[in-house]
């Protein structure tokens, strides 16, 4: 038995500040959706932040500056640490697919806690990137005069709202597959406390 | 209690998995009532503190963030919308009418000339017009025409104090609300008489409002009825229920 250490700290601590700071951000960024829904549908009020639009605003960008400071920590060890780019990568396409498929079929390739398969990669990386869109797309919705060069990135201010609502749902999206993950391979939540696994070799 | 205690004894492959679905429904009611709380979480005393404090600390970052001589985009009169919507706190049917024969813009505070202007003085002094976003703070937007004196021509021929913090506004209804210095100086804030190359109708805020397209639409006063130059934070109508001061785009 060998306890190998999978997850480092920084990790770990910036994963549950952002658990925190999304829950807050999904939350009240719902109820500021209902003030003028995009689509014909509302998101029921049981389950969102800050009672009225007002208080939405309010966690809104309060929890943003947890939520982009965190992710800033996050991004930085990550790409200076070389964490990234030894858990994250390479991502082959081809590979991608067939553990998607596999997952499906209720075979999932996770023997080895510190090596992340194919579909996990691609996943962890997708979300890294709707997260990042997140930030862009917001400081539009935000300053859509003063960050006028940005808004033309994504059609401007209406493009915006629109970029910031379908990322929102690929995060969401991603979330609920990630919480289905954990449940079903249970051994993995612990080294997210813990950060450590023990390997039987 | 020994109901559970005989469960857990005899405990058949069944029962493990219903208590299993039991712990994780259990989970899923927790995590419901969390959120359930959530909305109440808002009005307890020192989160209300700690979202206030953060609102100041996002009124000074707006400030900094915020270029004088940044323009707001413009746009070609085919992008108006159409119809312009109406929106306030109360029912178009309900916005006050203004006798304009007899109205008079009064002036307040740090300003050097306080006579009252009439309108057919302020329809005599040089007119602009801008075709602009207006951003609403729900988050929807519309484009429109405004036509008026531009802001910061009107402060200068007033001998407005312009080194002082505020610029407030009372209006004809019970509206209120205040804006930055530096925004009240932007060249695209304007006293707008007119929408559409009309005379400002009643719902538009007749006989004036004041147009901001560098800031959310509660921010842009109609019906406006006096103006006043100060350096004490004046708040507003929506801003002291909670929505943030300066509300910049």
């Amino acid at each position: 038995m060998q306890s190998v250490l999978i997850h480092p700290l920084v990790v770990r601590v910036t994963h549950w500040i952002n658990v925190l700071a999304v829950l807050i951000m999904i939350t009240s960024g719902w109820s500021i959706y209902n003030a003028s829904p995009l689509f014909p549908f509302e998101i029921p009020s049981q389950i969102t932040l800050g009672g009225w639009l007002a208080g939405a605003l309010q966690w809104h960008f309060a929890g943003m500056w947890l939520f982009a400071l965190n992710g800033l920590v996050y991004l930085a060890f990550g790409i200076a640490s070389g964490h990234f780019r030894r858990k994250l990568l390479p991502i082959a396409p081809r590979a991608v697919l067939h553990d998607i498929r596999e997952a499906l079929r209720g075979h999932l390739a996770h023997e080895d806690l510190s090596v992340y398969n194919a579909a996990q990669r691609a996943a962890y990386v997708a979300l890294i990137i709707a997260l990042v869109v997140m930030v862009a797309s917001g400081l539009v919705i935000w300053k859509p005069v003063q960050l006028h060069w940005l808004g033309m990135l994504m059609g401007d201010y209406e493009g915006a709202r629109l970029l910031h609502f379908f990322a929102m749902a690929a995060i969401a999206f991603i979330v609920v597959v990630h919480v289905l993950m954990v449940i079903l391979v249970p051994r993995t939540f612990p080294t997210m406390l813990t950060g450590r696994f023990r390997r039987t070799s | 209690m020994s109901m559970d205690r005989k469960f857990i004894l005899h405990r058949s492959p069944t029962i493990a998995n219903l208590e299993r679905r039991l712990f994780f429904k259990r989970g899923l009611s927790l995590g419901a009532l969390s959120l359930l709380a959530g909305c109440n979480i808002t009005d307890q005393e020192s989160v209300q503190r700690v979202l206030l404090a953060m609102s100041r600390w996002n009124d000074g970052v707006q400030d900094w963030l915020f270029d004088p001589k940044r323009l707001a985009p413009e746009f070609p009169e085919s992008r108006i919308t159409r119809p312009f919507p109406y929106n306030g706190y109360y029912p178009e049917s309900e916005v006050p009418e203004i006798d304009g024969s007899s109205y008079k813009l009064e002036l307040a505070g740090m300003i050097r000339e306080k006579k009252p202007w009439t309108l057919a003085e302020l329809y005599a002094l040089p007119q602009v017009s801008q075709v602009t976003r207006h951003i609403c703070v729900e988050g929807w937007s519309a484009i429109g025409k405004w036509s008026g004196v531009r802001f910061s021509d009107f402060l200068a021929r007033i001998g407005a104090d312009t080194t002082a913090k505020y610029v407030g506004f009372q209006c004809a209804d019970d509206y209120y609300g205040s804006i930055d210095m530096a925004t009240a100086l932007h060249p695209q804030t304007q006293l707008s008489l007119r929408y559409a190359d009309e005379l400002l109708p009643p719902k538009y805020g007749y006989p004036m409002k004041l147009r901001i397209p560098t800031k959310l639409g509660f921010k842009n006063p109609k019906l406006i009825a006096a103006i006043f130059v100060t350096n004490e934070y004046p708040g507003g109508y929506w801003e002291d229920k909670g929505y943030n001061w300066y509300s910049g785009s």
